[in-house]
């Protein structure tokens, strides 16, 4: 039961990323992107990893990908960059991906066929995550932190209002 | 994993008493609104006007159901089944009461925040789909309203989590036995409403569909049965967010002498209630005056209720 709901949600994973590569459509594009990392969280799920699962779909579906629609709605374009999409996605430029794609493919063949990392997951709770986290990862974590700092100060650089003169002369 | 859950007389009957209550409110607010405006509200049709949501229930269904030939179709359609879907869904892990309930999950308030979360893609696909300025401008609003306001959200129930030491909602429930959320948590839960009205886009944060300013916002271009999921999808948003306040600091089912599943509805009405209040009391803020108070004010209160909340657990267990 469990392995053949995690191999319809696979499925639904790639078909949806493949999906979201052919698009010419940005907004569609990002829609079976999000559908893409839903079919991720219910992978998470069923391998036991619940906290995951639900972090997945919060900050990557729920927080990134409607930046990610803000932004692409604010440009607003049109039909205009779909001519352009048209005319970068050339039949001929999918050969060196392709390519690429194939080796992985085989060598996940090779893995599933020697048979390794069959295991099933087990339940992580959210206990155990914190514990890990600020634990043996606590230098990875406070090195994000710093990553994520830096790029909110770099943020509020770039959108600090341009300083104006008022009437009294004063800065604001 | 709990005996009573989740059989399918459970789901159904949960489905469509939902639904059906998201339905009533229609009345339940006009009717609301006009006593508290000294009017008398739809009193036509059957007995104090109840059936009038039957009626507008026709009148919705043989509508003209028109898209636009300049939107982008099938991101029009999807739309509003998205708002329709995720805030259904979202009624999985309510624990109504002992043994009343979908599923019992573990993680069941972050699942509540991801559904909330997923369902401000039906306003912006429809702000976006509908191809219209003033839906753009709905879309954009509805985006960065409530990106903004989910990580407040967020942040003011860990105090709750804090305390109950679970994400488990029927545990949180549990842990309220010696007394309500609010109390310790007052800070948590006030930010937590604003929040909440935020995400649900009500009046007066209902920014995204400013009629004033933006005719109808996200869904100007929508008519019909299209329309009227995104009318109910607010409703189911609104009894959503109330379910969640009392669970989270109400004590959700717990109280004397009526059964806990009468108590958790009860509850449930007030919150739904104290919505309509909302609306019918207080003005609009501008845009930039909600994102400036978001950011600059609800955030370090959130951040500092976690602390204070944080430190308080810490030196209570010596």
């Amino acid at each position: 039961m469990t392995l053949t709901l995690f191999y319809i949600a696979s499925a639904v994973a790639v078909f949806a990323t493949v999906m979201m590569i052919t698009r010419l459509n940005a907004v569609h594009g990002l829609l079976y992107l999000i559908l893409s990392l839903l079919a991720v969280g219910v992978l998470f799920f069923l391998l036991g990893a619940h906290f995951a699962a639900v972090l997945e779909v919060i900050i990557y579906a729920g927080a990134i990908m409607v930046l990610f629609v803000f932004v692409i709605m604010m440009l607003n374009q049109g039909q205009k960059t779909i001519e352009q999409e048209r005319i970068w996605l050339q039949p001929g430029m999918w050969i060196g991906p392709s390519l690429l794609a194939l080796i992985l493919f085989v060598e996940m063949l090779v893995i599933v066929i020697s048979g390794g990392s069959a295991e099933t997951g087990h339940v992580v709770n959210a206990k155990q995550v914190g514990i890990a986290l600020y634990g043996p990862y606590l230098l990875a974590v406070e090195l994000a932190s710093m990553l994520l700092l830096a790029g909110l100060v770099g943020a509020y650089h770039l959108a600090k209002p341009i300083l104006k003169t008022t009437k009294t002369g004063e800065r604001s | 994993m709990n005996t009573g859950l989740g059989d399918a007389a459970d789901i159904i009957g949960i489905l469509v008493s939902v639904i059906f209550v998201a339905a009533m409110l229609i009345w339940v607010e006009r009717r609301l609104l006009a006593v508290w405006q000294d009017r008398l509200g739809p009193n036509r049709v059957g007995p104090f006007g109840l059936m009038q949501v039957v009626a507008d229930m026709i009148k919705m269904f043989f509508k003209e159901d028109w898209i636009p030939p300049f939107a982008d179709k099938p991101v029009f359609i999807l739309a509003p089944t998205i708002v329709f879907i995720t805030m259904l869904t979202g009624f999985a892990v309510v624990p109504f009461a002992p043994g009343v309930g979908i599923i019992d999950f573990n993680f069941g308030l972050l699942y509540f925040l991801a559904l909330s979360s997923l369902s401000v893609y039906s306003i912006v696909l429809a702000g976006y789909a509908s191809n219209n300025k003033y839906s753009l401008l709905g879309g954009i609003r509805a985006a960065a309203q409530t990106v903004s306001y989910e990580v407040f959200m967020g942040i003011s129930v860990m105090g709750v989590v804090m305390l109950s030491g679970t994400f488990n909602l029927r545990e949180i429930v549990e842990a309220q036995r010696d007394g309500w959320f609010i109390i310790p948590q007052f800070f948590g839960f006030i930010i937590f409403l604003i929040a909440v009205v935020a995400e649900s886009r009500r009046t007066p944060l209902d920014l995204p569909e400013a009629e004033q300013e933006l005719i109808a916002g996200f869904h100007t271009e929508y008519s019909g049965m299209k329309f009227g999921m995104f009318f109910v999808g607010e409703y189911l948003g609104i009894t959503l967010s109330s379910a969640m306040i009392v669970t989270l600091f109400f004590g959700g089912w717990l109280g004397p002498w009526l059964p806990p599943l009468l108590w958790f509805c009860l509850k449930t009405a007030v919150g739904i209630m104290f919505f309509i209040l909302l609306r019918g009391s207080l003005p609009r803020p501008r845009y930039d005056q909600l994102m400036a108070f978001g950011w600059t004010v609800l955030l370090p209160a959130a951040l500092l209720n976690l602390l204070v909340t944080g430190g308080v657990v810490l030196s209570l267990q010596g």
